[in-house]
């Protein structure tokens, strides 16, 4: 997947740019017709990235290039402090958690990291957690909420891990209790779907005060093969799954289950970190001095009603 | 993304290798689909539909369970009122809203949840009950909502709660995210009826699998399961496409569970009313 299929045109015209740059560098007619091209490049990126289809957001979201927990967690926060292990069984790579600064607030961040090269990503099971992630997640929120540090989840999975080991551990167990602890644990709780947002495995780290989802990035109660799998009876129908499944920011948003849509860089995350990572960074700065502008009680009360809201549902009032 | 990458399971719809397994079929004789015997059906029924040869426990409906768990007479529904929509216009192979009613006409029920209050051996109960039939039992915005206005009335009146669960199919693919929050909401109201003391038994019945296993369905502080029932997070048909080894016997039953420290105990269906009694003179207020 090193390009994805719509991607095709603009990285062509990249490519032109380049071999015109390094050909005739000193040429003021190709200086001009350079200028010319990346204008029309941009034009091109803008395009293609504001009409992407639900399947094309996912394949975004899970581009190669794309950022990561472990990216954020340099570019976003300062002085990350790595907690290890869920004191019961182990120390899933699929799952990080520590102490951070974010700007002078110091916080605690927990996401789930896929890994770049081979080695990370078979490390970290592709993003995909085990019950002794998730129990190492709680346990470190639950710390958190001792010292009064706001919590940061960055959710990027393509699920929990479907295993053996993972069943033998209680995977259904530990996603349970922690949208039951993360629902009324008192502290400031924001959570942002920074790629993939694969149903329980999200959601285990899913419950706050603040939910919001990166402008590419999908959140969805199964991933777009699985359901394709089951209802379509092949994954090769995954692109229309994808569509049926409504599980883009856009319309998240409209149905109530994300706070905020945090706008991508031009042609999205994966080309430009940094960019990306400061407009998350005056995302969760910006949320957090609102949060903390309540007292406690009020906060976990809000949150419960926030999720209690959720559903759509007829009701006859009279028969 | 290969079939070898994991997918998320919450909503796999185990109804299809399964269906001859689900009820007793009609007929004078059903084969029990776990020791395959030839089992009169009138004898199964007698016995709450369980299998006289092996005691497997066939599907029950949810309107059985509360005829067999709550004293008579004593049910008393809740939130009848409450009917499914179709949020996002779903449509596969065919639309969710003509999936809807034919499944409504099919099973009689308006969505997977029945809930209400009753008595079990004289004891006032709010009860929950998800019922297989209905698109694998699976948890839409319907049975969200039932189970988290079960749940706050159970703590407001301060009942002792019980939830059976029989959903193979997690939480609702149809409804999208909206399901999956449901696990959330659910969850988040039992958090509540937690810290106001109440007693949570929750019930396991073939199949429990999924965004029910992984919310409501695990929070139980006292949790049974009916014999030989299959329970678990991701389908066993996922597991299977992830790591591509056949899976040990028994893997995702009550029994497996029950060694892996996950269930307090197991429960043969004709014992489940002493055993509920029993728990609520224990923990009950």
């Amino acid at each position: 997947m090193d390009t994805l299929a719509f991607e095709q045109p603009i990285e062509e015209l990249e490519a032109k740019i380049q071999q015109l740059v390094d050909q005739k560098a000193d040429d003021p007619d190709a200086r001009e017709e350079v200028r010319q091209l990346r204008k029309e490049l941009n034009e091109l990126i803008r395009n293609t990235y504001s009409n992407l289809t639900s399947w094309e957001t996912v394949q975004v979201s899970r581009h190669k290039d794309r950022p990561h927990t472990i990216d954020y967690l340099s570019l976003v926060f300062d002085d990350f402090v790595e907690l290890h292990g869920d004191k019961h069984f182990g120390d899933d790579r699929a799952m990080r958690c520590g102490f951070a600064k974010l700007g002078d607030q110091k916080v605690l961040v927990v996401g789930h990291q896929k890994g770049r090269t081979y080695q990370e990503r078979s490390k970290c099971f592709f993003g995909c957690a085990h019950p002794e992630g998730y129990r190492k997640a709680m346990a470190k929120m639950r710390l958190a909420a001792k010292y009064k540090l706001p919590v940061i989840c960055l959710i990027d999975t393509p699920g929990a891990y479907p295993g053996i080991g993972a069943e033998e551990r209680g995977q259904a167990q530990v996603i349970a209790e922690n949208m039951f602890e993360m629902s009324r644990l008192e502290t400031p709780i924001i959570c942002v779907v920074i790629g993939e947002g694969g149903s329980g495995g999200a959601l285990g780290i899913g419950v706050g005060d603040r939910v919001a989802m990166l402008e590419f990035s999908y959140y969805s109660v199964i991933s777009p093969e699985g359901c394709a799998g089951i209802l379509w009876k092949s994954a090769e129908h995954a692109s229309k799954a994808a569509e049926a499944l409504k599980f883009t920011s856009k319309y998240l948003r409209k149905f109530g289950v994300i706070d905020a849509v945090i706008e991508e860089p031009l042609g999205g995350a994966h080309r430009d970190h940094h960019q990306m990572a400061s407009r998350l960074k005056m995302y969760l700065s910006k949320t957090l001095r609102e949060l903390q502008d309540s007292p406690l009680t009020e906060l976990v009360e809000k949150r419960y009603e926030k999720f209690r809201a959720m559903g759509v549902y007829l009701e006859d009032t009279a028969v | 993304m290969s079939s070898s990458e994991p997918v998320a399971a919450e909503a796999e719809d185990l109804s299809l290798p399964r269906r001859k397994k689900r009820g007793v079929p009609e007929g004078l004789w059903i084969r029990c689909p776990d020791c395959s015997s030839a089992v009169f059906r009138k004898e199964a029924e007698k016995r709450m539909n369980v299998c006289p040869e092996c005691g497997y426990h066939f599907y029950l409906s949810a309107r059985q369970r509360i005829e067999q768990m709550l004293d008579e007479g004593t049910f008393e529904e809740w939130d009848k009122d409450l009917r499914p929509s179709d949020p996002l216009t779903f449509k596969d192979k065919k639309a969710y809203a003509d999936r809807l009613v034919a499944e409504q006409k099919r099973t009689g029920l308006v969505d997977a949840a029945i809930t209400g209050k009753g008595r079990v051996r004289a004891r006032p109960v709010a009860v929950g009950i998800t019922d297989s039939a209905f698109i694998m039992g699976s948890m839409g915005s319907v049975v969200g909502e039932k189970l988290a206005r079960l749940v706050e009335r159970a703590t407001e009146q301060d009942l002792p709660l019980i939830i059976i669960s029989g959903s193979g199919g997690g939480a609702r693919m149809h409804e999208g995210i909206l399901s999956l929050m449901q696990m959330a909401k659910v969850s988040a109201a039992l958090a509540r009826y937690d810290q106001a003391g109440g007693l949570f038994i929750s019930v396991l019945t073939n199949p429990t699998m999924g965004g029910v296993a992984a919310s409501f369905a695990s929070l139980g502080d006292v949790v049974f399961a009916e014999p030989k029932a299959l329970i678990g997070f991701a389908g066993p048909r996922t597991i299977k496409a992830t790591i591509r080894i056949e899976l040990p016997e028994g893997f995702q039953t009550s029994e497996f569970l029950l060694e892996h420290g996950y269930i307090d105990r197991i429960v043969p269906r004709d014992r489940l009313q002493t055993e509920i009694a029993r728990t609520i003179d224990y923990c009950g207020k």
